[in-house]
């Protein structure tokens, strides 16, 4: 894995990684203590909350700066020197979003083993990555992913093309990020939801502005050991007071026993009916067999494709480096997916034997933190203070004064952040989970908006617009399109658009269906001609994003023309004409309509495939159009074929040789 | 073409694939059609068919791709098309 790197600062800067990254982490872990004994000393929780965010954003600024540069390929590519270690912990942090930090283990929680698609869905992805796609993007030397579409696909329109996909599926993504700031800030630093959004802001521009693709990979490197700490501390010390061994990733073997024991007591004990508990470990409760793996393989496909995460790879020395470096990149994404279910298990324990069946005067402290900030109800109510509990529940008819199974509800946000109280940990570990979670959430923005921007710098004003512009004028261009991009970013979060969350896992599938066919093929079968790519690009996008807006947004009329191929049974064939006849009886009734949405959205899909695996419609029409069409047109140019072949052997110049100077 | 077997380079990359690809269907997907009947195993407390998906088959992702990154280094030794060191 020796990196020979070109000249001689380089080399050095290279040379010490290992030190200066070790010296970063020493000096991480010693804030950590200072900052405990501080507490301990008496400092107020809002102080030490507040150090933590300003240094570890001070932090990533300095390394941001530091990595300024006005050089093309180093504001692009980070001048194609990032060994493969090392870009291996930015992709993990570039991959893990303020969702996978704050979310994925209450997603767990939740849903038991129907919440294991995201876990295997988020990394088997990288499979494909290196066999498939990474080393001959790397190869081919592109600075953005629409340029390998440009080239290979006969010019404008398929960059175009590629553009259009990229913008849709990051966008959404980008402002989902700037809203997990604004979350993280507000539920565990007490700031303003906008004032934690622009604070957010400002971290993600410091890091990416004046350096790129550089500035960004370096700060992520840093942002990975922040929130990898973060994570595994809290259900590390949990796992060790538990059962005397800090590994939580094996001892919760055991918790997953005392669970589904607790389980069946609960019931036994008159504290939950018969089949109101989904038993933690039995698969398909939520999704049924076909929903769960069509959303494993929408999320796998996707990753293959999100060009945020493609890009990365475009940063190795050598073609061999970028293979390697996915597999250093899943290695540290696995770090926290395989802890995830352990964080899932504690927390659904903990929830089991301390909370429900106590008396309701008597619940444990860690429930109005948290119930006060809107992420845990009691008894339907939000759960504040102890008299607001007693209160809501006295309000149930019969409510013996014991809390029931029912009666709880906690968000998925909770889990993570909760932790460290339920452990009976001092308030600096929730400070360091904040700066973990707003590290995952930066380096996720970071890396999403420098895709954004650098296809509208790149690609549509240089390739696109004027193609004789000085680099100066490229690199001012970039920068001035990143500042717009991540404030209008801002602006969307702004307003918590709860759809846009959602319409995260929406990128997934729309960025499997527009880019991985037309990808894979280009690269992986000659015949492939241009015009076949762009009908493929074309009706593939386009039909996932028919389903996706369809069933969500236009459910009704979605089922009807389809009810054909519905998945409704006739007893809800027909409740949806009562619904829909009621809501017509009275069309200004925001009840009726949203009894009626609701329902229609349940029944809108086609087979019983749900929209957040729409992928599966999608992606294997884009190859059979590809495939097809390709037969029926004429196949690429000799010259073409000449370059596939090239893309294909490591050894030799890239092909895509940019103007640099 | 500078080394004789430049031109089963190719074929033997298509080769891997296949194998790589065959090796992820199973851990993505075929191991875990059979969850319900694996979870009557249980090792250290694990169900082995929630273990597979929670652990057992991303364990199996990050050594494969470690296996594939030097496999096919050493398909394009062989075959005299890889990089410099």
């Amino acid at each position: 894995m020796a990196t020979q790197a070109q000249g001689g600062g380089t080399s050095d800067f290279t040379a010490n990684l290992g030190k200066i990254y070790a010296f970063y982490t020493g000096g991480f872990l010693t804030f950590v203590v200072i900052l405990a004994i501080l507490e301990q000393a008496g400092v107020p929780n809002a102080v030490i909350g507040y150090l933590f965010v300003a240094l570890t954003i001070g932090v990533y600024a300095f390394i941001g700066i530091m990595s300024r540069t006005m050089q093309v390929s180093e504001y692009y590519v980070a001048g194609r020197r990032v060994p493969a270690l090392y870009n291996g912990m930015a992709t993990g942090a570039d991959w893990m979003s303020a969702a996978s930090f704050i979310g994925m283990a209450g997603t767990l929680y939740l849903l038991g083993y129907d919440g294991l698609g995201f876990v295997l869905g988020w990394t088997g992805g990288y499979v494909l990555v290196a066999i498939l796609v990474g080393p001959y993007l790397r190869k081919f030397g592109c600075y953005t992913v629409p340029d390998f579409f440009a080239f290979r696909f006969g010019g404008n329109v398929a960059r175009f093309l590629a553009i259009i996909v990229l913008l849709s599926c990051s966008f959404t993504y980008v402002v989902a990020q700037i809203v997990g700031t604004g979350l993280i800030g507000a539920r565990l630093l007490n700031m303003d939801f906008t004032v934690a959004v622009y604070v957010g802001l400002a971290g993600i521009l410091v890091c990416s502005m004046l350096g790129g693709m550089r500035a960004v990979t370096w700060t992520q490197v840093a942002q990975y050991i922040v929130l990898i700490i973060a994570y595994l501390l809290p259900v590390v010390i949990l796992s060790a007071q538990k059962f005397g061994l800090p590994l939580p990733q094996f001892t919760y073997g055991q918790v997953l026993q005392a669970i589904t024991a607790r389980e069946q007591e609960m019931v036994q004990q008159g504290l939950a009916v018969a089949g109101q508990i989904k038993p933690y470990i039995q698969p398909f409760t939520t999704y049924d067999p076909l929903n769960y793996f069509g959303l494993i393989l929408c999320l796998m496909v996707g990753t293959a494709s999100l060009p945020h995460v493609l890009m990365r790879y475009f940063t190795t020395p050598s073609v061999r480096e970028a293979r390697l470096s996915v597999a250093w990149s899943l290695l540290f994404i696995f770090m926290l997916y395989f802890t995830a279910p352990a964080y899932a298990a504690f927390a659904k324990l903990e929830v089991y034997q301390e909370v429900i069946g106590r008396a309701i005067t008597d619940l444990p402290q860690w429930i109005y933190s948290y119930g006060k900030v809107g992420l845990i109800n009691v008894c339907g109510a939000q759960a504040t203070d102890a008299a607001a509990v007693v209160a809501a529940c006295q309000k149930i008819a019969g409510h013996a004064g014991i809390l029931r199974f029912g009666d709880f509800a906690i968000q998925a946000d909770a889990i993570v952040i909760s932790t460290p109280e339920i452990a009976g940990l001092p308030y600096v570990v929730s400070g360091l989970v904040a700066a973990g979670g707003l590290a995952a959430a930066l380096s996720t923005a970071d890396g999403l908006l420098l895709a954004i921007a650098n296809a509208l710098s790149h690609d549509v004003y240089y390739k696109m617009i004027d193609k004789n512009a000085p680099t100066a004028r490229r690199l001012t261009i970039a920068r001035v399109l990143l500042v717009g991009v991540a404030v209008l970013a801002a602006y969307t979060a702004s307003f918590r658009p709860a759809d846009i969350v959602a319409m995260v896992a929406w990128a997934f599938s729309l960025a499997a269906a527009g880019i991985f066919p037309a990808l894979v093929m280009g690269i992986w079968w000659k015949r492939t001609s241009s015009v076949a790519a762009l009908a493929g690009m074309t009706v593939g996008f386009g039909l996932c994003l028919y389903y996706l807006v369809g069933t969500r947004y236009y459910a009704g009329s979605f089922y009807e023309t389809w009810s054909v191929l519905s998945s409704a049974t006739d007893a809800q064939a027909a409740r949806y004409a009562e619904l829909k006849a009621a809501w017509l009886a009275a069309p200004d009734s925001a009840a009726a309509w949203k009894a009626y949405d609701t329902f229609a959205q349940g029944i809108a899909n086609w087979f019983g495939v749900k929209n957040i695996s729409a992928g599966l419609f999608s992606l294997p029409l884009g190859f059979f159009i590809i495939w097809s069409v390709s037969l029926m047109t004429p196949g690429p140019t000799a010259e073409m074929r000449a370059f596939i072949d090239e893309i294909r052997r490591p050894r030799g110049r890239a092909i895509f040789q940019e103007k640099t100077s | 073409m500078s080394n004789p077997h430049e031109a089963t380079h190719w074929p033997r990359t298509v080769r891997l694939m296949w194998t790589m690809l065959g090796l992820w269907a199973f851990f993505s997907f075929f191991i875990h059609f059979f969850v319900t009947s694996l979870n009557k195993i249980v090792i250290f407390g694990f169900p082995l068919g929630f273990y597979m998906a929670a652990q057992g088959s991303l364990i199996a992702f990050v050594v494969m791709l470690f296996w594939f990154a030097s496999a096919q280094d050493k398909i394009d030794r062989e075959c005299g098309v890889a990089e410099d060191d």
